[in-house]
């Protein structure tokens, strides 16, 4: 059976460039990059040219870029750094409520340790209102952090705004721009943003290694004490077939980023417009328009996500769902609940994200599976029962 | 993360669907993660001569439902009720400790249903 990877919000696979480029580096250019020898060198050739090229595609000064384990660790290193490297200007930060749980949490555990954390709603769409984080900055705000785009319904916030906010008001601000890079335009200057998280696994590079972006000048705690690596704010040998991994991925995504774009939008809207037609009693999840390319999220009513999930494997297709039931914790997404979704709805819930990986083919298969399964699901749910009677 | 128990329980479910005048009828519902069971029970002379099920929940609760509704077929009002969630899991190879409380729900549609059945038949005896 042929499968069909609709999960590339989850990961992606990775890219023949990402990986070409790092084989050396598990070979000859095996070096210390902090070593003095010339196998040493080698290695650090390699580490300053994948900076540089990070740098460029950000719009950012190579010494402006610190490689990390991940999206997680940048976000750690990026809120905890920033917070307690400023406590003394005060203790206030503004979030948003469907943040992913790397900023969520981060912020939650703050709270803990004496922080105030102002936790912003969305809209129906899942937007952040520019105009509430104004209102939220108070003397004592310190830190903005706010995503570029959210990775369950694929809403792109209005970063640029809220960056020049967060200028007027002196206040640093993050972006979670783990969904982002490669996807949609990036640029640290267009978007005002003192503090970038990114993530090689969400564009086609190998897992376990990001990036953050630190201005000059922006004040932020080291997060691993040790060496001096990364000029002396993150020790630990650099994880270099990681990084360059990581600078070659992200070369080509960004470079080709608004072919691919158009392309996956095309997808993207041919599932959507499918799906909602072919299967009543379904809804759009996320903005219509400012959206990622990749990304389609609808509820199915009266049926739950992790079923679904589980016969959609069965027929080759890999999704994932915001249902309470895959959640672990058995409470349906954050994210979700934020968009208003009540439980129910929230339970049956699909993501199907989509990279430039992705043919036509699979959109119709999917198209032609999908209703199918929905139907079986539905008429085994006592919910759907009940519907129908309500409705005679 | 299911075993091929589970797995064939759950892509292959047996009974299900409803029972027209059923002679008790179980609905559920599980407080944590907000799913829903539905069972239908036929009953001759005490004994469980059909059983039908409608399940709203993840993989581990349809594949639970159709399991308990094989295990109390054929089976006497008494034996249904000491049908346990256990014994469920047990029968399918096991489930992953988060989804125990999915079993539970089996458990209570059929004891839900048989209480059902035993309310509309005041005059019978297990
Ligand atoms: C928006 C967002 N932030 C952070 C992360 C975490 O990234 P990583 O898996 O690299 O730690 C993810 C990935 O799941 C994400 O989608
Ligand atoms: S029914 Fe929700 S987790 Fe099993």
């Amino acid at each position: 059976m042929n499968r069909i990877y609709m999960d590339n919000a989850a990961t992606t696979a990775i890219s023949a460039e990402a990986l070409n480029a790092m084989l050396p580096c598990f070979g000859q250019v095996f070096g210390n990059a902090s070593s003095i020898h010339s196998t040493g060198r080698d290695a650090r050739k390699k580490l300053e040219e994948a900076r540089r090229t990070v740098a460029g595609l950000l719009g950012a000064k190579p010494n402006e870029i610190y490689f990390t384990s991940g999206g997680t660790e940048s976000d750690n290193w990026a809120i905890k750094g920033a917070a307690f490297a400023n406590r003394h200007k005060g203790n206030h930060i503004i979030t948003s409520q469907i943040e992913h749980h790397a900023v969520l949490h981060t912020c939650q555990w703050l709270e803990k340790q004496g922080f105030e954390v102002t936790c912003l709603p969305v809209d129906e769409y899942g937007l952040v209102n520019p105009e509430d984080v104004e209102k939220a900055i108070t003397d004592k705000t310190i830190l903005i952090s706010i995503m570029a785009a959210n990775n369950e319904i694929g809403t792109v916030e209005p970063i640029a705004e809220i960056g020049k906010i967060a200028k007027e008001h002196k206040v640093l601000f993050h972006c979670d721009a783990v969904q982002a890079v490669g996807a949609i335009h990036v640029n640290v200057n267009d978007w005002n943003v003192d503090m970038l998280s990114l993530s090689a696994h969400k564009f086609h590079g190998p897992k376990g290694v990001g990036a953050l972006y630190i201005r000059t000048g922006c004040k932020v705690e080291q997060f691993m004490h040790g060496g001096a690596q990364e000029r002396g704010r993150r020790a630990t040998t650099e994880n270099l077939p990681g990084i360059v991994g990581l600078a070659a991925a992200m070369e080509k995504a960004v470079n080709g980023m608004e072919e691919n774009a158009v392309r996956t939008m095309y997808l993207r809207d041919k599932l959507i417009d499918g799906l909602l037609k072919t299967i009543p009693h379904t809804r759009l999840n996320g903005h219509p328009m400012k959206r990622l390319p990749g990304n389609v999220n609808i509820s199915v009513r009266f049926i739950e996500g992790e079923a679904l999930l589980l016969r959609l494997d069965l027929a080759g297709i890999a999704g994932s769902s915001g249902s309470a039931c895959t959640s672990g914790s058995l409470d349906p997404s954050h994210v979700l609940l934020a968009i208003g979704l009540p439980h129910e709805i929230a339970h049956g819930s699909l993501r199907l994200s989509l990279s430039d990986n992705n043919t036509e083919e699979e959109v119709d298969e999917v198209l032609k599976v999908l209703p199918e399964i929905v139907t079986s699901l539905r008429n085994m749910s006592p919910l759907y029962e009940q519907f129908l009677q309500e409705e005679k | 993360m299911y075993s091929e128990k589970v797995m064939d329980h759950f892509s292959n479910p047996r009974n299900v669907g409803e029972i027209e005048n059923a002679d008790g009828v179980g609905l559920v519902g599980n407080a944590k993660c907000g799913d829903i069971m539905k069972m239908y029970l036929k009953v001759e002379d005490g004994v469980i001569v059909d059983v039908k099920f409608k399940t709203f929940g993840c993989g581990a609760a349809i594949a639970t439902s159709s399991m308990a509704t094989e295990m109390v077929k054929g089976k006497t009002l008494k034996e249904a009720l000491q049908l346990t969630n256990k014994a469920v899991a047990e029968a399918l190879d096991g489930l992953p400790p988060v989804k125990m409380h999915c079993s539970l729900l089996a458990e209570e549609a059929i004891h839900a249903a048989v209480e059902d059945y035993m309310k509309n038949h005041p005059e019978a005896v297990i």
